[in-house]
């Protein structure tokens, strides 16, 4: 760009072209053609004139859960039909801050609930890999949209595997950043304490320029932390690193052969590098997923709350009363995973059994942190695949929900415990489709985790 | 039927809710100033639009350290945050966040003063913070409910007290206190009306005696100290007379209807609602440390039982004035603002309590407008001390002059109305000798024993000084006079 080859202008119109030519993959839900066109040539200016910021040059769809001031947001969901976000998260303050450029907002699983993206009220987002198989999820439309060359990067969100998972799936990058090391004010909340906003990018420099941008405290969000964010650019890859594999996940039964393989490939790899890469055993993995299914359930009942068809968003024109209007307008206007979501976290905090599930999760919510702490004392990285098996054909798993959620075995461990992870494209299996490995790391430690991820 | 109502005692606890005065809401920057037109004062924090974040005002959690303080309660080191669960139209976010296991405040005691002079303590339950719904309005509109959410997301505290409380009266007595408390300690401006203040009474009566509780009745809708008053009499009485009739009482909720003065069913509970309570992932857990309490303390004003204490065993005023002077924080202030300019403070404490108060209803008033300064009432009282004007002129005459001309002194003031009395003994004694000239029998009668004619030379001297003598040095004189002839 700085040889004067190609214009930022060009650049949005080979994206917005992309985004037409591969309209089939659904991965946009909207795309603000005009207005990234107008952006182009406000950023094209103060490149020339040498202000621009660290993200000129970045064209970036946001998921959309993302509140962005006075554009469309929806969830992917009905509830939402119309509704227009009236302020903008911090996130997508600080990418205009750095002169990126917002193209449009991508396609998830309703409310992000879902690992296939089959929950989208705006159907489902095809794998550009293989148009049969489901994108994954919730992320799917972002992962998609770099998988396809639709933008160079996007931002989504992780709740339990929501960024890792797609990305996985696709063949791209992507970060589940340390709870509380980007803001989440303006991410319309799936589960509060789980939920990060990360990004999908292909390649590693991407992610650490967008990482630059994004993390840090914010006045707006008292879960962000104040440690300071350290300079992702420069720092070194560590090299005599100890990884720690777990047993119970790389030798767990649902692991497909070839992702088993590619993971063992890249443990033969670190080795070689003069890596130290010891096996230990998890025996909690097997209790992750119930973990996070009540206490997701459980917030996620009470942030979906406020989608009442009272103040915006859809409204039943059936309704006569103020009951009437909870009732019918979250009936129709809520989908099916959703909807059993919202029950189930109901059901997990009424009284009586309160103490049973919700508290029980609670403390076992705290022994995988000290547990994974624990680890981390003795390890720099834990390594696992990101998911058991490369991207399922759509209609797959859909009639079967505890088979979707076991989807999630080894990303939401990240999320329970609350440590970064980042999943790594790691070669293509035999059926063409995309795998990935995934790295995590000690809390606040993305910078070191970016840049060893770039060594692999 | 006969009912012996002295059978029983009736059982009361008292829920207050109180508004904060902070600047802005509990959890995010929207304004809370009262009477903005309605939906104004709305920010997407306070609308719980998708996506927003609510953030800890350190004010809010400054002021109910402070009331806390102030009730002798235990202050929690760690303060979790809960969202408690259900859906009304004026709460946004579809459920409030408040305080659950971890009340800031445990513990403590508003002390009241029972008929017979002796102190009752009322012990507190908990103090905890939360935020306000927003308001619904029946009335704007014929056929819908309207809304307006300035109210939503305003810091409150809810004082949760023991069910010590025995009588309407008592009831009166704690919310009285309560609410001087929260106006000493600039928590809230504890405006009943308005609804700034908020009262809710668990009434139930049993057999004078018997250990455990009657049915629990919530009275909800009084908008004013003495309306819950009234409402938990009658409540007490509706009570009673159901249980002598062998009627059952029901858990419910009745509001109290003012222009009939009776409590009516509001809706029954079919068990406890549940709320869903957990904790607020939202807010990181809020640590109080020793050290912030250590500046709270600091910041304290002084309150009104301490204050009360100053004025009867340090200014030795009687319990009635230093109740009437401790009322009010800022009468207390402008009363010993007085008291920096004279010394004679009986006097200070009669002129604020009769004539500074008695403007001040009259002209509906709060001291803070009074345009008097203290000092100036400091100068009446040394006039009137020096001899120079007489009371009632002060309160008749110099007083009102000096409110409408309140940058003169209260010397300028008597000058100018001409009513500075005649106490130069120089001028008097002319004055004392001319009158005693005018009545020569009667000096002689005076002689021969009859003192009280002292009284008929006093009234010819005032009548030729034209008022202006002061009394006490001319009746010296009179009789000084008279004495050596």
């Amino acid at each position: 760009m700085q040889a004067g080859k190609i214009t930022m202008r060009g650049l949005v119109s080979y994206y917005l072209d992309n985004i037409e030519k591969q309209k089939m993959l659904n991965a946009f839900l909207e795309v603000w053609a005009e207005e990234a066109l107008l952006a182009a040539e406000r950023v094209e200016q103060k490149i020339k004139n040498g202000t621009a910021g660290k993200l000129a040059g970045m064209v970036i769809g946001l998921k959309d859960n993302i509140c962005y001031k006075g554009h469309c947001v929806s969830a992917s969901s009905k509830i939402l039909d119309g509704f227009q976000s009236v302020y903008s998260a911090t996130v997508v303050e600080k990418l205009l801050a750095e002169d990126a450029i917002i193209i449009g907002r991508l396609n998830c699983d309703e409310f992000a609930m879902g690992a296939s993206n089959e929950n989208s009220a705006f159907g489902r987002v095809l794998n550009a890999a293989n148009h049969d198989h489901v994108s994954g999820g919730s992320s799917g439309g972002a992962a998609v949209a770099v998988q396809a060359d639709l933008c160079l990067a996007a931002l989504g969100s992780d709740t339990g595997g929501s960024v890792r998972q797609p990305a996985a799936f696709c063949g791209v990058y992507g970060l589940k950043p340390t709870y509380g090391r980007v803001s989440r004010y303006g991410l319309i909340a799936y589960a509060s304490s789980f939920d990060q906003i990360g990004p999908l990018t292909a390649s590693i420099s991407d992610m650490q320029l967008i990482m630059q941008v994004i993390a840090g405290k914010d006045l707006n969000d008292a879960t962000t932390s104040a440690q300071p964010v350290p300079n992702f650019t420069t720092c070194m890859p560590r090299l005599k690193a100890k990884i720690a594999v777990m047993k119970e996940g790389l030798y767990h039964n649902g692991v497909d052969a070839e992702v088993k393989k590619a993971v063992e490939e890249t443990i033969e790899k670190l080795k070689t590098n003069g890596h130290q890469v010891e096996e230990i055993s998890f025996p909690l993995l097997d209790v992750l997923v119930p973990v996070y299914y009540v206490l997701t359930t459980a917030e996620a009942s009470s942030n979906l709350s406020r989608f009442s068809g009272l103040m915006y968003g859809y409204r039943s024109p059936q309704a006569k009363d103020l009951e009437d209007t909870y009732k019918k307008s979250r009936s129709e206007g809520f989908g099916p995973e959703v909807k059993r979501r919202i029950m189930l976290g109901t059901f997990v905090l009424s009284a009586g059994f309160f103490d049973a599930y919700y508290s029980k999760a609670q403390q076992v919510r705290r022994l995988v942190r000290e547990t994974t702490n624990h680890i981390f004392e003795k390890f720099d990285f834990i390594l696992l695949p990101t998911t058991p098996t490369p991207a399922f054909k759509a209609g797959e798993k859909s009639k079967d929900p505890i088979a979707m959620y076991l989807a999630d075995i080894f990303t939401v461990h990240a999320n329970i415990a609350g440590n970064p992870a980042v999943s790594i494209p790691c070669g293509t299996h035999s059926n063409g489709l995309p795998m990935g490995v995934q790295l995590m790391s000690k809390n606040f430690t993305e910078a070191e985790l970016l840049a060893f991820a770039n060594t692999l | 039927m006969n009912i012996d109502y002295h059978l029983y005692e009736a059982v009361i606890g008292l829920e207050v809710h109180a508004q904060m005065l902070t600047k802005s809401k509990a959890f995010c920057a929207d304004a809370t100033e009262y009477g903005a037109l309605p939906n104004t004062q709305v920010g997407p924090v306070s609308l719980g639009h998708p996506g927003t974040l609510p953030v800890h005002n350190k004010e809010a959690v400054k002021y109910a350290v402070k009331l806390g303080l102030a009730c002798q309660c235990d202050i929690a080191a760690h303060n979790y945050y809960a969202r408690k669960n259900y859906f009304y139209a004026d709460l946004p976010k579809g459920y409030q966040i408040s305080q659950h296991t971890t009340p800031i405040c445990e513990n403590g005691f508003i002390g009241i003063k029972l008929k017979d002079g002796t102190e009752k303590r009322i012990g507190l339950i908990r103090i905890h913070m939360e935020e306000d719904t927003g308001k619904s309005m029946h009335d704007q509109d014929v056929y819908d409910t309207l809304i307006d959410y300035n109210r939503a997301g305003t810091a409150l505290v809810e004082m949760v007290s023991h069910p010590d409380i025995r009588t309407g009266e008592e009831a009166y007595q704690y919310l009285t206190e309560v609410r001087k408390l929260l106006r000493y300690l600039d928590i809230c401006d504890g405006n009943m009306e308005e609804g700034s203040m908020r009262c809710d009474a668990n009434v139930s009566v049993r057999l004078k005696g018997a250990e455990a509780f009657g049915t629990k009745v919530e009275v909800k809708n009084m908008n004013s100290i003495r309306n819950v008053q009234r409402a938990i009499d009658y409540e007490i009485k509706r009570q009673i007379e159901a249980i002598s009739k062998g009627e059952k009482i029901y858990q419910e909720t009745r509001t109290f209807d003012a222009m009939k003065g009776e409590t009516l069913v509001m809706r029954t509970k079919e068990g406890a609602s549940d709320y869903r309570y957990f904790p607020e992932p939202d807010l990181p857990p809020l640590h109080i440390t020793p050290e912030f309490i250590d500046v709270v303390k600091e910041q304290m004003p002084a309150l009104p039982k301490e204050l009360f204490h100053k004025f009867t065993a340090v200014y030795g005023l009687s319990e009635y004035d230093a109740g009437v002077l401790t009322e009010n924080k800022d009468v207390a202030a402008y009363f010993e603002t007085v008291l920096k300019h004279t010394g004679n403070i009986k006097a200070a404490a009669n002129w604020v309590m009769v004539q500074v108060k008695g403007y001040l209803n009259e002209q509906a008033l709060e001291i803070k407008d009074f345009v008097l300064q203290p000092a100036k009432i400091a100068e009446i009282i040394d006039l009137i001390d020096s001899g120079k004007i007489s009371s009632t002129v002060a309160s008749k005459e110099v007083f009102p002059a000096m409110i409408h001309e309140h940058h003169k002194s209260a010397l300028e003031i008597a000058e100018a109305l001409n009513v500075l009395q005649e106490s130069n003994s120089d001028e008097l004694q002319k004055i004392v000798d001319e009158a005693i000239a005018r009545f020569p029998d009667k000096v002689a009668e005076y002689k021969s024993g009859k003192t009280s004619l002292v009284g008929l030379f006093m009234g010819e001297v005032m009548k030729l000084s034209k008022g202006k003598a002061d009394p006490k040095v001319a009746s010296k004189l009179v009789k000084e006079t008279l004495d050596n002839k």
